[in-house]
């Protein structure tokens, strides 16, 4: 772990922390961290409070850089971040602060099962799943495209996988965007990020992508629940995955080339990783445009994810689609720039709002939300290490003061070195069956890189995320079964 | 700190390590097993690395072993494949990114784990190199760990008393 970070972190409340403007000198805005107390003390052990400063610094931005309480060391961007930029003000867009993986996102399915019905089937699921969705590095998927295709799919992202027979079209209306974001650009994506991306539609990816049953083991609000056809007991299904080679490329060609732009359009930022262009700029232009056509690649393929999900289910347990109840809860992407409206100083504006490893989290009555969630919110799916839990939140109003963004998952706490160093002649496979999870891995070290102790609690992130009011507990889930990459 | 040593034969290692450190009294031998290529440096959610070298050739070639050493277990691997590699950039710290993102982009797309190179041109905006390295076809099980891109954050390359590091973090 690196040094103690030494600069000033002015209390709030009890779940807000401020970086004063004066920190450093070309910072636009102050810096807004939520935390607890306790939380506040690792988060200080590294970098990520002066990326937050460093974001401050990006032309543009409006009211404070954020920092949600999974918040740690990423590049350029802390992950975890929130910055918005107020477009029609010369406010510009960073690939840095969306990252390499873009669209990288979570899905969470539910099923008709009970644990008691998945139990003794547990290592058919997992041994199906682990044969059946290509994972690792370098991993090829069976659901080929050629240039026309791949074109037509980065446009219309889910819809077009589910047109090939890759899912129902009501999965479309529980996906963000109804899984295809308007404004996809094909020619704004380079030949090799075609290349990268052609082989790799409905691969899991490695390291801390998974596919994971879990089961819910406590339930916060029943009414949310309710709407969700969720109770306690009930198994579901949750997948982890992006936009692998494709969105990767992406990131990579536009902040090469937007390390250009920061002399061109005068912009000073402390970190190369920072590169950005005004939005309303040809640069600016292109980049949302392959941004986008990652985006709806990343739906595309975690929509490829949960058919052979739903496949390997209706294989091990014999029965159809209907008696399964496979049916998708929600599918939101936690690495992504989008343009979206808030009213700043009473006047309605335009603001490109980036969230690197930040969830959106719309309120109740939101435009955007699927008639069915219009009352309740909508859905903020969180992750956790794979020994412990998951969370099934609902957005509220008051995360107007966040963008409408919470949290993304737990928060890593040990670099992946330090985890493989920790857990060198441990079996963490076998730990965790200790505590009935089953886990399997095609990456060698995956399994320590990824072991829970790497992690920060999700239970008290979310906490953090709730106390604070910028998203509400609707339900916890806990893990049976995983499947890594 | 987190170290980490090079295998493979004292052969190598002798060939890619023959500078002088200035520390008075000690063989070169000695010199040369104290010095690794690289080490692993720590990072809340991603890799680092400093790679060394006594010239920018050296701490190049350094810096790509280290990624392809992440990605991989080179341990015993023979090459069997040869790639032409290019690369440009507006100056010497971006050439070094530009490399590696080429040999990434290689690794990716013609599945070829490189572990040896040649640099045959370098200058601070330019460079030539031959990448030498094997399929990874049966090798499949000597993958460790997906580096998804390489980036520009807390990149250096520092000049001390004739002796290069190159700092470069990669997103995995």
């Amino acid at each position: 772990m690196s040094d103690t970070w030494a600069g000033a972190l002015e209390k709030i409340d009890d779940y807000r922390w401020r970086i004063p403007k004066l920190y450093k000198q070309g910072m636009r805005v102050p810096g807004i961290i939520y935390a607890d107390e306790e939380m506040i003390k690792a988060i200080r052990s590294d970098k990520a409070p002066e990326q937050v400063a460093n974001v401050a610094f990006l032309p543009g931005i409006v009211n404070y850089s954020l920092g949600m309480p999974d918040i740690h060391w990423g590049f350029g961007f802390p992950i975890g971040g929130v910055a918005a930029t107020d477009v029609d003000a010369g406010g510009v867009v960073s690939p840095g602060g969306v990252g390499y993986d873009i669209s990288c996102g979570v899905r969470l399915v539910k099923t008709n099962l009970k644990e008691h019905d998945v139990k003794p089937k547990i290592k058919d699921l997992v041994y199906g799943l682990f044969n059946n969705v290509p994972a690792g590095v370098g991993s090829k998927g069976d659901i080929r495209v050629n240039e026309a295709e791949e074109r037509q799919l980065l446009v219309e992202g889910a819809g077009w996988v589910i047109k090939k027979g890759y899912g129902k079209q009501e999965d479309l209306e529980y996906t963000e965007e109804r899984g295809a974001v308007k404004g996809a650009n094909p020619d704004a994506v380079s030949d090799r990020a075609y290349e990268r991306g052609k082989q790799q539609s409905g691969t899991l990816g490695s390291g801390n992508h998974f596919l994971e049953i879990q089961v819910i083991d406590q339930i916060y609000d029943e009414e949310a629940a309710g709407v969700f056809g969720l109770e306690a007991g009930q198994v579901t299904l949750m997948i982890h995955s992006g936009s692998r080679g494709l969105g990767y490329q992406i990131c990579d060609d536009y902040t090469q080339g937007m390390i250009k732009c920061l002399q061109k359009y005068n912009i000073n930022v402390p970190d190369r990783q920072l590169a950005c262009a005004p939005v309303n700029s040809p640069e600016g232009q292109a980049y949302l445009g392959a941004m986008r056509c990652a985006a709806n690649y990343a739906w595309a393929n975690r929509q490829c994810l949960m058919f052979l999900a739903r496949r390997v289910f209706e294989t091990v347990f014999g029965v159809g689609p209907k008696d399964l109840g496979m049916d998708l809860i929600y599918d939101v992407a936690h690495n992504i720039a989008k343009l979206e409206k808030y009213s700043i100083d009473g006047k309605e504006k335009t603001l490109c709002v980036h969230r690197k490893g930040a969830t959106r989290a719309f309120p109740p009555g939101h435009t955007d939300l699927p008639v069915r969630y219009k009352k309740i919110g909508q859905p903020v799916i969180i992750p956790g290490d794979m020994g412990r839990n998951s969370y099934l939140l609902v957005g509220t109003k008051k995360a107007e003061e966040t963008f409408y963004s919470a949290c993304h998952g737990a928060g890593r706490m040990m670099s992946r070195t330090a985890a493989i160093q920790k857990c060198r002649g441990r079996s963490i496979k076998g730990e965790l069956e200790k505590k009935g999870i089953l886990v399997m891995s095609t990456g060698r070290e995956t399994l320590a890189e990824e072991a829970p102790e790497a992690y920060k609690d999700v239970n008290e992130v979310v906490n953090v995320v709730h106390n604070a009011g910028i998203s509400k507990r609707v339900c916890r889930m806990r893990p049976l079964g995983v499947i890594k990459g | 700190m987190i170290f980490k040593r090079i295998n493979g034969p004292l052969a190598h290692l002798v060939e890619h390590h023959t500078f002088n450190v200035g520390v008075a009294g000690s063989s070169p031998a000695r010199l040369i097993l104290s010095m690794p290529r690289y080490e692993i440096i720590p990072h809340t959610a991603d890799i680092g690395i400093k790679a060394y070298g006594t010239n920018l050739s050296e701490v190049f070639k350094n810096t790509a072993y280290a990624m392809f050493d992440i990605i991989a277990d080179l341990d015993g691997l023979t090459k069997s494949v040869e790639q032409p590699i290019e690369a440009e950039a507006a100056n010497r710290e971006e050439l070094l990114v530009a490399w590696l993102g080429e040999l990434l982009y290689n690794f990716y797309t013609k599945q070829i784990i490189f572990f040896d190179f040649k640099i045959e041109e370098l200058s601070d905006t330019r460079l030539k190199a031959q990448a030498f390295g094997r399929h990874i076809g049966e090798n499949r099980n000597r993958l460790k760990t997906e580096i998804k891109a390489v980036t520009y954050h807390e990149l250096k390359i520092q000049e001390k008393e004739g002796k290069f590091t190159a700092t470069v973090i990669f997103d995995v």
